[in-house]
C-alpha cells in the first residue's frame, strides 16, 4: 500500500505531467457528457414550423439579453403538472435550436416566458415595459420607458444575420440581403408583405407593435420577439410519440 | 506602480543569486506588448462605426497608453529589475488592496439589487436602463466571483507559489502584468455590463474581445505560475499548489470552450455563440457549475491548503486524504453541470449522469472539509483566542454545508422544487459568503502584517466584530432564502381542492416581500463587515513597522509542511 502513495511523489515532482495529469481528468466528464449531443440524432426532435428569426425579431431578442431579462426570467417549462397548466406546453429542444446563445435562464423571480407570445396584447406589454406596477401593482420589475424613445439601430441588421449563418442558422443570401427591408415591413402594418411572408411564412406577425406608427423603436423590436415567443410549433399536430427513438 | 515595484522585496532569502544585473528583457518585452496593444486599441477604434465597440475602444486606449507612458519612465529610471535574492510581494500588496476593493465594491452592488427588488418603486429609473437590474445583477456576480475572488486567487497564489517554492516569481514583470490586465479585465466587463454589452452566458458574460484579453492574461498567470514552480527549491509541489494549478488550467479550458463564439463584425461589439439552444445550454453550465467547481472551490481550496496550516501552526491532517480529494475532486466536478438542467429539453441520460456524480461530489468535498478542520487537531483553542483561525473554520464549515446542500439541490425531485427559486441563491451565497468570503478575509487578514511586515494586525477586536456582524449577516440572508424559495416553489405547485392552480405568478412575488427585506439587511451586514475590515487593514498597514531595520533576520522562508 505504502508504494502506491509514494507514487504519487512523480507527479508532486514534475509541474508538465501534473499538468497533464489534470487537463486529462478534468476532460473526461465533458467529452462524455456533452460530445454526444452534437451527434445523437434524439437529442433535438423533429417538429413543424421552427423557423430562424425575423430581423425585428432578432433584434429584439438582442435587445432582451442587452437588458439581462435572463437574469430573472427562464424560457424553458419543464413537463411538470403545474408549469404546463400555467405557461403551455413543455418546451421542446428543437424551439430553441437557432438559439444563438440559448435563453433558458435559471431563475424565476419573473414568469416563464417561453410562451408569452400572443398572451397579452401589444398594448399590455408595452404599458407593462414602460411601467410594470401600472398593470401589475405587485411586480417587482424594473421599468423600460427608454426603449419606447429609443430608435432601433438598423444599419448592422445583415451583419448579424450573415453572423448567424456562421454559427450555422439557415437563412438564406435573399434573407441577408434584404434584411434591413424586412425589419420595416414587420413593423409597418401597411406595407407589403409578400416577400417578407414568402421568407419567413405566413404566420409571421406584421403590425405596429410599440403604438407609435411615426418610429422604428426598440419596443417595436422587443415586443415582436416576445409576441411570438413559443409560437412556432403548433401542438395540436404535434406528436410527441413519433419522436421516439 | 514604478515606485511599488522599487520598494517590493523585503522578503529575504536563504542564499543569494548570482544575475542581479541581467538586463530586464521581461520589462522590454511588455514595453513592446504594451505600445503594441495601444497601436491596436487606436486603430480598432478609429475604424469601427459601432458606438459600444468604441466606447471600449477609448477605454483600452487609455489603460495601455497610460501602461506605455509608465513603463517608459520605470525603464528610463531603471527601476524594473528584479532581484533573485526577494519575494515579488509588490505585486501581492497590491493584490491585497485590489481584493478589498473589489470586495466592497461587488458587495454594494449585491445589496444595491436586493434593495431593488425589495422597494422597486424606490429604486429604479426608468429613463436610465444601465441601473436596471438586469444590468446590475452580473455587475454584482462578476464583481464578487472574478474581481474579489478572482484577485483574493491571483494574490494567495503568488504568495504561496513562492513561499513553497522558495523562488521568485517568474517571469520579472509579468507578473504586473497579470495583475494590471486582469484589472483592466474587470474594468472592461463592468462597464460594458451598465452600457447593455453582455453575451447573457451567466458567469461568462463579458463580448468575445474581452474574453480574448482574459485568455491573453490568463496564459501569461499560467505561465508566471508555473515558471515559478520550475524554479523551486522544493523536491515536491505543495499540494496548495495543485489545487491552484488545478484551478488554473481548467478554468483556461472552460472559458475558451464556453466562449466559442461568431463576432457580428471584427469591430462589432456583439458576438453570436457557436452554438446553439441544448448543446449550447450544457456547455454554458458544463462552464458554469464548474466556475463554482474550480474558480470558487479548487482555487480556494488552495488558500485552505497554506494559510490554515500556517496559521494554526499544525501540519495538514492528512497527505493521503489531500491526495484523494485532490484528484477525485477535480475528476468528479466537471461532470455536474447538467443538475442545472433537470427537466428541460437536455436528453435524461444526461440529467442522471449529472445528478449522481453531484452526489457523488459529496464525499470529496466532505473529505476536503475534514482535511481542513482536522488540521486544527491539538491547536482547537486557537478557535478562542484567535478569531482571524475561527474565520476560516467558520469557512470550512460552510463549505461543509454548501457542499452537502448543493447534491442534496441536484437530485431530480427535490431540483423539481428548488429550480428557479430563491432556495439556488440562497445556496450560492452560502457558499459564496460563507466558504468564499470567509476563507479569503482570513488569508487577507494573514497576509497583511506578514506582507508589511507588522507583528500583529492593527485591532483583534476589530476582526472579531467583522466576524459575528457577517456570520449574522449570512445567517440572516440564507435563512430568508430558504423560507422564500421552499415557499414560492410550494406555492408554483400548490393545487386548489377543485384542481386549479392556487396561486397566479404574482402572488408568489408579493409572499416574499418580508424575506427580501432580511435578505438585503444580511447583505448590508456583510458589507458592513468588509468595511471594518478594509478599516483594520489599512490601519495595520500605517502601524510602525518593528521589523524594518532587522529584515535580515525575518523568518521568511520556512515551508508550510
Amino acid at each position: 500500500m505504502k508504494s502506491v502513495w509514494n507514487k504519487h511523489g512523480v507527479l508532486e515532482r514534475r509541474s508538465i505531467l501534473l499538468t497533464v495529469a489534470i487537463l486529462l481528468v478534468v476532460s473526461v466528464g465533458g467529452l462524455v457528457e456533452i460530445a454526444p449531443l452534437f451527434y445523437l440524432e434524439s437529442t433535438i426532435e423533429k417538429v413543424e414550423g421552427v423557423r430562424p428569426y425575423t430581423p425585428l425579431e432578432l433584434a429584439g431578442r438582442d435587445i432582451y439579453i442587452r437588458e439581462g431579462c435572463y437574469t430573472c426570467h427562464s424560457q424553458m417549462i419543464r413537463p411538470l403538472r403545474d408549469e404546463v397548466e400555467r405557461y403551455g406546453h413543455y418546451s421542446l429542444a428543437a424551439e430553441s435550436m437557432y438559439d444563438h446563445p440559448f435563453q433558458w435562464g435559471s431563475k424565476r423571480t419573473g414568469p416563464d416566458l417561453a410562451r408569452v407570445g400572443g398572451k397579452y396584447s401589444d398594448a399590455w406589454h408595452s404599458d407593462h415595459l414602460i411601467d410594470p406596477r401600472s398593470v401589475v401593482p405587485e411586480s417587482v420589475m424594473p421599468p423600460y420607458a427608454f426603449l419606447a424613445k429609443k430608435e432601433l439601430e438598423q444599419k448592422d441588421v445583415e451583419a448579424k444575420l450573415a453572423a448567424m449563418t456562421k454559427v450555422g442558422v439557415p437563412y438564406t443570401q435573399g434573407m441577408i440581403d434584404a434584411a434591413q427591408a424586412d425589419l420595416r415591413t414587420q413593423a409597418d402594418p401597411f406595407a407589403s408583405s409578400r416577400d417578407f411572408r414568402g421568407r419567413y411564412g405566413e404566420a409571421v406577425l406584421q403590425r405596429d407593435f410599440d403604438g407609435d406608427p411615426a418610429r422604428l423603436t426598440e419596443m417595436d423590436a422587443l415586443i415582436a420577439y416576445l409576441q411570438m415567443l413559443g409560437t412556432l410549433v403548433d401542438f395540436s399536430t404535434y406528436e410527441a410519440e413519433e419522436n421516439l427513438r | 506602480m514604478a515606485n511599488v515595484i522599487r520598494t517590493e522585496s523585503l522578503g529575504i532569502m536563504n542564499q543569494s543569486i548570482a544575475g542581479q544585473d541581467r538586463a530586464p528583457l521581461d520589462a522590454l518585452l511588455l514595453y513592446a506588448f504594451t505600445g503594441l496593444a495601444a497601436l491596436g486599441a487606436i486603430f480598432a477604434t478609429a475604424f469601427s462605426d459601432d458606438r459600444l465597440f468604441r466606447f471600449h475602444g477609448y477605454l483600452l486606449i487609455g489603460a495601455f497608453v497610460l501602461a506605455f507612458g509608465v513603463l517608459t519612465v520605470a525603464l528610463n529610471s531603471g527601476r524594473l529589475r528584479s532581484s533573485e535574492s526577494h519575494y515579488s510581494d509588490g505585486v501581492i500588496r497590491a493584490g491585497v488592496i485590489a481584493t478589498m476593493f473589489w470586495a466592497v465594491v461587488g458587495l454594494l452592488v449585491g445589496v444595491v439589487i436586493a434593495a431593488q427588488l425589495t422597494w422597486p418603486n424606490l429604486l429604479y429609473f426608468p429613463e436610465h436602463g444601465w441601473l436596471n437590474f438586469g444590468r446590475l445583477r452580473p455587475l454584482h456576480t462578476s464583481g464578487v466571483i472574478f474581481a474579489f475572488g478572482g484577485n483574493a486567487l491571483i494574490a494567495t497564489s503568488f504568495y504561496v507559489v513562492q513561499r513553497t517554492s522558495k523562488a521568485r516569481l517568474a517571469g520579472g514583470a509579468w507578473p504586473w502584468f497579470v495583475f494590471w490586465g486582469y484589472q483592466l479585465f474587470i474594468v472592461l466587463a463592468a462597464t460594458g455590463y451598465l452600457a447593455g454589452i453582455t453575451q447573457s452566458r451567466e458567469y461568462a458574460e463579458p463580448e468575445w474581445y474581452v474574453d480574448l484579453w482574459l485568455t491573453v492574461v490568463w496564459v501569461a498567470y499560467l505561465l508566471v505560475f508555473l515558471g515559478t514552480l520550475w524554479k523551486r527549491k522544493e523536491p515536491h509541489i505543495y499540494v496548495a499548489n495543485w489545487f491552484y494549478l488545478a484551478f488554473i488550467v481548467t478554468v483556461a479550458l472552460l472559458h475558451v470552450i464556453n466562449n466559442l463564439a461568431m463576432p457580428v463584425g471584427a469591430l462589432h461589439h456583439r458576438s453570436y455563440s457557436l452554438f446553439a439552444g441544448v448543446q449550447d445550454a450544457l456547455t454554458q453550465w458544463w462552464y458554469g457549475h464548474n466556475a463554482v467547481g474550480f474558480f470558487l472551490t479548487a482555487g480556494f481550496l488552495g488558500m485552505m491548503y497554506y494559510f490554515v496550516p500556517k496559521r494554526a501552526e499544525r501540519p495538514v491532517y492528512s497527505y493521503r486524504l489531500s491526495i484523494v480529494h485532490f484528484w477525485s475532486l477535480i475528476f468528479i466536478y466537471i461532470w455536474a453541470g447538467p443538475h442545472h438542467l433537470h427537466y428541460t429539453a437536455l436528453p435524461q441520460w444526461a440529467q442522471t449522469l449529472g445528478m449522481t456524480f453531484s452526489i457523488m461530489l459529496w464525499m470529496p468535498s466532505w473529505g476536503g472539509m475534514i482535511n481542513g478542520l482536522m488540521t486544527l487537531s491539538g491547536a482547537w483553542d486557537k478557535l478562542r483566542t484567535d478569531p482571524v483561525i475561527r474565520m476560516m473554520v467558520v469557512a470550512i464549515a460552510f463549505y461543509g454545508m454548501s457542499t452537502f446542500e448543493g447534491p442534496l439541490m441536484s437530485i431530480r425531485a427535490v431540483n423539481s422544487l428548488s429550480h428557479y427559486t430563491d432556495w439556488t441563491i440562497g445556496h450560492v451565497h452560502s457558499g459564496a459568503l460563507g466558504w468564499v468570503g470567509f476563507i479569503s478575509f482570513g488569508a487577507m487578514y494573514c497576509m497583511v502584517p506578514w506582507l508589511w511586515k507588522k507583528d500583529s494586525l492593527y485591532s483583534n477586536k476589530l476582526v472579531e466584530w467583522h466576524f459575528w456582524i457577517a456570520t449574522t449577516g449570512i445567517l440572516l440572508y440564507i435563512c430568508a432564502m430558504w423560507v422564500s424559495g421552499i415557499m414560492e416553489g410550494l406555492m408554483w405547485r400548490e393545487y386548489t381542492s377543485q384542481g386549479f392552480l392556487a396561486n397566479a405568478f404574482v402572488e408568489t412575488v408579493a409572499a416574499k416581500h418580508v424575506e427580501n427585506i432580511i435578505r438585503t439587511v444580511g447583505g448590508l451586514m456583510y458589507l458592513s463587515g468588509a468595511l471594518i475590515m478594509s478599516y483594520n487593514l489599512w490601519r495595520t498597514i500605517r502601524l510602525p513597522s518593528p521589523a524594518s531595520q532587522t529584515a535580515v533576520t525575518a523568518p521568511a522562508l520556512i515551508p508550510a509542511e
